[in-house]
């Protein structure tokens, strides 16, 4: 795929004061993303996927310049959107927008559908006034909703179809790339299918870019192109989606992979179940932040940090950060458990 | 099932009478539970699992009440035992696990606290004993340095350790019955992997029946012997777990499965189900599924299907497999398709 | 825990500081030289010159205030300017009757609060509830002063039960108690029985039910506990208002207390014993948020107040 560079993530940090003792000085950070890097092309969706707490939502927030990061570019279109001021960031916004997990926290309930929608519209301008509500018509029809159901409020809705509306108010603008932030996780499965059917569908039409953030590697693995596995606020593998699900080589994705419960019964299945919990992101265990839980773990991941990066078992474009993936790979070492 | 049967429920009907309204949030349930073996219970948000596990225990809030049908535990039947009889029941003879591990611990107790309660109460243990059973139990569920934990409070443990210590809290009497609402729903996956490696081992260890509630058919498919698929109040298929996932009859356990992205397999299209769940306050008249099934007829939109025999494993709730049905020849001859 | 009420106790120092300007301000700033009113009308100016001279009035109101902090600090506030004794001869006996007016309207609020409340909780939308909740607004709106004025007609006058005045036996002390602490008191209730209301619907009191604990444990164990947090901090704002509704109330029955002390000395320009006075109040106040604070913790186990 020689395709056009939509985001480009440099070594992004975002790390949170905490404040504490007699004055309220920091006495610490929370490393919540801690140097990463990843890009997106233009019209492929790339999903984030980590247990709660590694950082996804933190790295899609800082996309969205909702926090201001610490470190690090942000470069979409090829313009580093972390030197814009506010002002030039909003006319930006008009490109990126956002879906929230909670379909009903993130919709006025006071406003109509159609004020939801025109507000929308009016905020980057992208529709004069007198067009607005065809427009928000034509956006309802195209998330399957009914074009009478435009004067209604949020909460004669049900749980789907506010998702539903959530999406039109992304569309309403035009934008390039839409940041999913666990878009799909609050809805009932039968009506989540629905949902992610209409992303898909409408990535067709629109030739929309999708940053989806998701827990769940079932919706992941159905709605990707490209996979990155983060931990502790790092990435542990990055990867196309066959890649991923049918060769992970990051010891991390292999567990998480393997905790997922299958919905068959006779699938068999070996599975690896990590001891312990997911350590604070406030003093992150040193070098390889999965040796505290990792089956492989040797003297050296405590120390070193790894880098991500390919080697010839894997596929192009696939990069794990782990120092023993050869190792691991050949059999030379073996999981402790 | 010639096994002996330690929970036989019959019609469940629980109702939350708001404002002169009835809302029949569980409406004819039926199941039976072999001894040492596992129910799952499943269904969509809404479909009245977390109430029939209530009712079973009679831990109803307020408004609700169970206004039919019978609970017979090893043959005693609770909706009709005393406010006393099920109080010694609680937390001895069944014992409960809830979703919310966050939430569902008193925060101003230590753990310790609040595991001797249970054995005070039902063993008369005291504070001595009890913090040493307490140790023990931590121990059994796998919390590392449990000296140290028993003396904590629930804030300062994380979710999976929570929901280990409702576990331990559960397991203080040897129930013979655990029923676990959502235990791992609040979980990240590696957590919800090691919760319910725990549950199926102590349940081989200490010969316990399990009912598992849940809405992820994974958890099922790895945690069930039998399964009850609920939808609008009501058992709509009953089986044992292979068949449902094998051969289901009923076009909403198929839907269901039809719906479910999945991790291990490519699936091109899913294929949702349309509209969505109705609410509890305008419930279709015939078939509560009616107006979403794709076979759905005049006689399923008038008349509400029995849970009925369809074979010798499955008990089905659907006018497809009676002698009354005049739509589709094709779907009683093959049932619904599965597409993934 | 000692951490914590040690850097509590440091941080009064500012705000103490912060009293002692405000009330040296209030008092310096106030129209009317005192040394006029200590001399009486028609003195001779040069005696009132000698006044001011010998109450140091002369000097720059910084040195006066530094003078003043100086008192503080040596907890030596000198001499009453309008009767020369020691102000801790004037402050004390009146401090010990508002002090324990005060305390036993606290009890008496905290007391008949908490069990009206819990009474409310628990059977929700009962007659004892709805009764409860009635006299609560009642007892809410009706000013102190009136109400005392009203059990003084009826149990001194009408039945003469209750002696109408004074202080210091136990049928003297029932009707200012009650009539100081029924607002107290109908604030505690309402308040415990909302925090009881939210905290009963909470996901522990379920698992506490589902151990098989009889209701009554369930309630007072599981429940109160966690219901007081929130009480806690409404019974050290009430305070407060005890302290200045104590004023009112003292007026009402003829006691002689702070209250009376300190609007008599303003009257007079008495700066030493005003100034006194309501430093203790305020210290006694601040106090009275400490311990909120560290039962507050204590209930707590939660708020990390290190
Ligand atoms: N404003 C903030 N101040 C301090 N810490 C924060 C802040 N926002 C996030 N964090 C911390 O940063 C880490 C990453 O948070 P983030 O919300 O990105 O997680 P996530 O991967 O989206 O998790 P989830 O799956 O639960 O949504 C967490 O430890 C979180 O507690
Ligand atoms: N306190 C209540 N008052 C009124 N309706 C209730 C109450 N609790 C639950 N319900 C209704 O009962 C139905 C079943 O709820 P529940 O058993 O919690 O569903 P789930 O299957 O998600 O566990 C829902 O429609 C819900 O709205
Ligand atoms: S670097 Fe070491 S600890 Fe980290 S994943 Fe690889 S083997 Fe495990
Ligand atoms: S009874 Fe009719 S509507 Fe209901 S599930 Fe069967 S076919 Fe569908
Ligand atoms: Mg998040
Ligand atoms: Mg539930």
């Amino acid at each position: 795929m020689a395709q056009k560079e939509l985001l480009k993530v440099n070594n992004l940090k975002q790390y949170f004061p905490i404040k504490g003792g007699f004055l309220g000085r920091t006495v610490n950070h929370v490393k919540a993303v801690d140097d990463v890097t990843f890009n997106i092309y233009e019209g492929e969706t790339v999903s984030v996927v980590g247990e709660s707490g590694c950082g996804k939502s933190t790295t899609g927030r800082a996309i969205l310049r909702l926090d201001d990061p610490t470190d690090g570019t942000i470069e979409f279109n090829g313009e580093d959107l972390l030197s814009l001021n506010k002002k030039e960031m909003r006319k930006r916004r008009k490109d990126i927008q956002v879906i929230f997990q909670d379909p009903y926290a993130s919709l006025n309930p006071r406003q109509t559908v159609f004020q939801i929608l025109a507000e929308a519209m009016e905020i980057q301008d992208v529709v004069p006034k007198d067009k607005r509500r065809e427009r928000a018509i034509e956006l309802l029809e195209t998330v399957g909703l009914n074009a009478e159901q435009v004067d209604r409020f949020p909460h004669e809705f049900s749980g789907g179809q506010r998702q539903r509306i959530g999406i039109a108010r992304a569309l309403a603008v035009e934008p390039k790339l839409i940041i999913c932030d666990e878009a799909v996780s609050a809805l009932d499965v039968s009506v989540q299918a629905q949902v992610l059917n209409l992303l898909k569908k409408l990535q067709r039409e629109f030739n929309l870019t999708f940053l989806f953030i998701a827990h769940d590697l079932g919706v992941v693995r159905h709605i990707s192109d490209r996979v990155i596995v983060m931990y502790l606020g790092k990435v542990v593998e990055i990867a196309d989606k066959k890649s991923l699900f049918d060769n992970p080589q990051h010891p991390y994705t292999k567990a998480l992979l393997s905790a997922i419960p299958t919905p068959d019964p006779e699938a068999k299945k070996e599975r690896i179940v990590l001891q312990g919990d997911v350590p604070s992101p406030i003093n992150p265990p040193t070098g390889c932040r999965f040796h505290t839980r990792c089956p492989f773990a040797t003297e050296m991941c405590k120390t070193d940090t790894p880098e991500l990066r390919n080697l010839d078992n894997m596929a192009e474009g696939h990069q794990a950060s782990c120092h023993h993936i050869e190792k691991i790979f050949s059999g030379d070492l073996v999981s402790k458990y | 099932m010639s096994e002996e049967i330690i929970l036989d429920v019959k019609d469940l009907r629980t109702s939350f009478f708001v404002d002169d309204f009835e809302v029949k949030a569980v409406d004819g349930v039926s199941f039976k539970l072999p001894k040492g073996k596992t129910i799952g219970i499943v269904g969509e948000s809404g479909s009245g699992k977390s109430i029939t596990a209530l009712s079973i225990l009679r831990l109803l809030e307020k408004p609700g009440k169970i206004v039919g049908g019978e609970i017979n535990f090893k043959g005693n039947d609770l909706t009709k035992a005393s406010e006393q009889e099920i109080r010694s029941i609680r937390g001895n003879e069944i014992s409960m696990i809830f979703q919310e591990p966050m939430t569902s611990l008193n925060p101003v107790y230590t753990v310790g606290q609040q595991i001797r309660e249970t054995l005070k109460v039902h063993q008369g243990l005291g504070k001595e004993q009890g913090m040493e059973k307490g140790v023990e139990l931590l121990k059994l569920v796998g919390i590392p340095s449990p000296q140290e934990r028993i003396k904590q409070y629930p804030h300062e443990l994380s979710g999976g350790m929570r929901q280990r210590v409702m576990i331990a809290m559960a397991l203080a009497c040897n129930p013979e019955l655990l029923i676990a609402d959502e235990p791992t729903t609040a979980l990240d996956v590696t957590i919800q992997a090691q919760i319910l490696e725990l549950i199926n081992e102590l349940q081989e260890e200490l010969g316990m029946s399990v009912i598992m509630i849940t809405h992820d058919m994974g958890v099922v498919a790895e945690t069930c012997d039998y399964v009850a698929v609920m939808y609008g109040g009501k058992v709509v298929e009953y089986a044992d777990v292979k068949t449902i996932f094998k051969d289901p009859k009923h076009p909403y356990t198929v839907g269901l499965l039809n719906s479910i992205p999945r991790h291990d397999i490519d699936v091109d299209e899913l294929e949702p189900i349309r509209g969505s769940v109705p609410s509890p306050k305008n419930m279709p008249n015939g078939c509560r599924f009616a107006p979403r099934c794709p076979f759905a007829t005049d006689l399923c939109m008038e008349e509400l299907p029995d849970l009925g025999d369809v074979s010798d494993e499955n008990l089905v709730r659907c006018w497809i497999y009676s002698e009354r049905w005049d739509g589709d020849p094709e779907v009683k001859e093959h049932g619904p398709k599965r597409t993934t | 825990m000692f951490q914590f009420i040690v850097r509590r106790l440091f941080q009064l120092i500012p705000v103490l500081l912060g009293v002692t300007i405000l009330v040296f301000s209030l008092m310096h700033l106030s129209p009317g030289n005192p040394a006029h009113i200590i001399a009486g009308e028609s003195a001779p100016e040069s005696t009132v010159q000698q006044i001011e001279e010998r109450l140091g009035l002369n000097d720059p109101i910084p040195v006066q205030y530094a003078n003043f902090l100086k008192d503080v600090v040596t907890l030596d506030f000198g001499n009453s300017w309008r009767t020369s004794l020691p102000v801790s001869t004037e402050l004390w006996p009146k401090f010990w009757v508002t002090f324990e007016l005060a305390i036993y309207s606290t009890i008496f609020s905290i007391f008949l609060g908490l069990i009206a409340g819990i009474i409310s909780a628990v059977r929700q939308y009962s007659v004892a509830d709805v009764s409860i909740m009635l006299v609560a607004l009642f007892g809410l709106s009706m000013p102190n002063f009136w109400l005392g004025l009203m059990l003084m007609q009826w149990f001194s006058i009408n039945l003469g039960w209750l002696p109408p005045t004074g202080w210091g036996t136990p049928e003297q002390i029932i009707m200012p108690v009650f009539t100081l602490g029924t607002m107290g008191a109908a604030v505690i209730a309402r308040m415990t029985r909302s925090s009881m209301l939210d905290v009963i619907t909470q996901d522990y009191i379920r698992t506490a039910r589902a151990k098989g604990l009889k209701e009554k444990v369930v309630i007072y164990r599981h429940a109160l506990k966690n219901a007081l947090i929130p009480v806690v901090t409404v019974v050290g704002l009430q305070f407060g208002g005890l302290l200045a509704g104590a004023v009112l109330t003292e007026s009402v029955f003829a006691i002689n207390g702070m209250g009376k002390l300190v609007v008599d000395r303003i009257l007079a320009r008495d700066f030493p014993v005003v100034q006194a006075a309501v430093l203790v109040m305020a210290v006694v106040f601040v106090f009275v948020n400490l311990i909120v604070d560290v039962s507050y913790k204590f209930l707590n186990k939660r708020i990390d107040l290190d």
